[in-house]
């Protein structure tokens, strides 16, 4: 089954580049999961968002600004632009049937991808990230400067968000807007405005996944398409509705693949995802509500 | 003064109207009691007032026109604890009480020291999912919940559908204690009419989506329409 001489060090860095992988996943999973938590609505407009975002931090750098200077101007401008698409394309429709809302998500990524094409047009762009790609060993063994720097933001950024739900007074009423609209509205929480603010969340998670990845791949209008498959299959394998889950099954589906992508010979990278989803059908067979599904305890 | 005053209000779902021209009037640190049969409209005149359901006729609360958005409502001080009770069956007890004084600003520790006072269980289950309580420790949480708003007005729905006698009790003496420690008034809607003119000063008696009879606690006691009704003797 390995066609390949095998090497401890070398599966160390394959599982480094996994898990960097993973972390990309892990990002635009919890964007898919927290708009999912409030419309029950998948987003497929995710991917695009993200890469839509990215485009602008490259116009932003192509006119002269370093990357960390564009970072936080991307972010804002992906928070507002989230928090827009919810109030103009998504309000209207707001009490439509589900099958409504996601035509709509999938008629934006459409939307989104073509504006690109017109703005930046379709090929590849160089985007030079911040960290540098040299490697610098580990414990003996050698993982890109980039990896690591990738995986630390990711993480900053899902400890961050657990922060701000966990403990500050707009975190709990937009866990509270999720749950439970109806109640949230009577102790006085304006719900309209707690999903644009969701909108406007996954939005920024997007645009990090998609600063963070764009140095890694290159930058076009579909880049994202393959990683939001990705990021789907992670948000079900984490069960839909957790955010830890999203960020396990992210880092879980990276490092699978990309392990049975270098050592099982005929997968190689042409199966990759065919053979994540396999993976993915299998343990849902055997936990339907996914690792972190969790069934509402309920007295009544 | 009057805390609230309905002026002929009308309410529907759909098509379907549940209210046809409902006046009431609740004064302050009053608890007026809304009694009724099943369908009488009894819960819609509550989400009338909460804005909970669509309606139409003016309510005004504490001297002003009433908002019709639920929002807007709740941060004028109008708690409503609706049907089944409304908490988040997701969250923590701790967070409930949280999410109740969301609309203002206040030293949330001490606010929820005081519902604790009122019920001494809901601090034991402080950390505990809401949806794993007991009925009768929701209801407390519910009423909990509201009271960290300090509202002007409590709108309460049946606090004893599905309790046990007991906790009905328990229930209804904290509602006493807090209407006379904070002045609130209270507009309550009860199957149980003995129990409910046991604490209430006055009471209206709702007959598809009207009022039939209205009156202090004894007047209507001595009525024998309502005797025959809704008191069962």
């Amino acid at each position: 089954m390995f066609l390949y001489a095998f090497t401890w060090t070398e599966f160390a860095q394959q599982v480094a580049a996994g898990i960097r992988e993973g972390a990309i996943y892990a990002g635009l999973a919890l964007a898919i999961v927290i708009i999912y938590r409030f419309t029950r609505v998948i987003n497929f407009a995710q991917g695009e968002m993200a890469t839509f975002t990215t485009f602008i931090a490259w116009s932003l750098m192509n006119h002269g600004l370093s990357f960390w200077t564009a970072f936080p101007l991307v972010l804002a401008i992906a928070f507002a632009g989230g928090v827009a698409i919810e109030r103009v394309v998504i309000r209207p429709v707001e009490n439509a049937p589900v099958l409504t809302i996601v035509i709509i998500t999938l008629g934006l990524a459409l939307l989104l991808n073509g504006l690109m094409s017109v703005i930046w047009g379709g090929a590849n762009r160089q985007f030079d990230g911040p960290f540098s790609t040299r490697t610098i060993d580990v414990g003996s063994v050698p993982v890109s400067v980039q990896d690591i720097g990738i995986v630390a933001v990711s993480v900053a950024l899902v400890v961050l968000l657990a922060l701000f739900f966990r403990f500050t007074k707009l975190g709990l009423a937009l866990r509270a807007a999720a749950v439970n609209p109806e109640s949230s509205r009577l102790v006085g929480i304006r719900v309209g405005w707690m999903l644009a603010l969701g909108w406007g969340i996954a939005a920024v998670l997007g645009a990090v996944a998609g600063m963070m990845i764009a140095p890694v791949v290159f930058l076009d209008p579909n880049m994202m398409q393959t990683i939001l498959l990705y990021a789907f299959a992670a948000a079900v394998l984490g069960g839909l509705e957790s955010p830890i889950g999203a960020v396990v099954g992210g880092i879980l589906l990276g490092v699978t693949i990309t392990l049975l992508g270098r050592y099982v010979g005929f997968i190689g990278s042409t199966l990759k995802l065919p053979a994540a989803l396999v993976l993915i059908l299998v343990l849902l067979l055997a936990r339907p509500g996914g690792l972190f599904g969790r069934v509402a305890v309920r007295r009544v | 003064m009057n805390v609230l005053e309905l002026h002929d209000v009308e309410a529907r779902y759909g098509p379907v109207r549940a209210l046809h021209g409902v006046s009431l009037e609740v004064g302050e640190g009053e608890l007026v009691a809304v009694l009724g049969a099943n369908g009488a409209g009894k819960t819609t005149t509550l989400r009338a007032v909460s804005g909970t359901v669509r309606r139409s006729g003016d309510i005004v609360f504490a001297g002003k026109k009433l908002s019709r958005r639920p929002e807007a409502t709740a941060r004028a001080g109008i708690a409503h604890v609706p049907e089944g009770r409304g908490t988040f069956s997701e969250l923590s007890v701790w967070e409930n009480l949280r999410l109740g004084a969301y609309a203002r600003r206040a030293n949330i520790k001490e606010e929820a020291q005081r519902v604790y006072k009122f019920f001494p269980r809901l601090e034991a289950r402080r950390d505990q999912q809401a949806g794993t309580l007991s009925g009768g420790e929701q209801q407390m949480l519910a009423l909990g919940r509201a009271l960290m708003a300090r509202p002007k007005l409590l709108l309460l729905d049946e606090p004893s559908l599905g309790l046990a006698p007991i906790v009905v009790t328990q229930i209804f003496e904290a509602l006493a204690r807090m209407k006379s420690d904070d002045g609130m008034s209270v507009l309550v809607v009860e199957q149980n009419a003995s129990l409910a003119l046991a604490y209430a000063s006055r009471a209206y008696v709702l007959e598809v989506g009207t009022v039939v009879v209205e009156g202090t606690s004894d007047e209507l006691r001595a009525n024998e329409s309502v005797r025959k009704s809704y008191l069962g003797y």
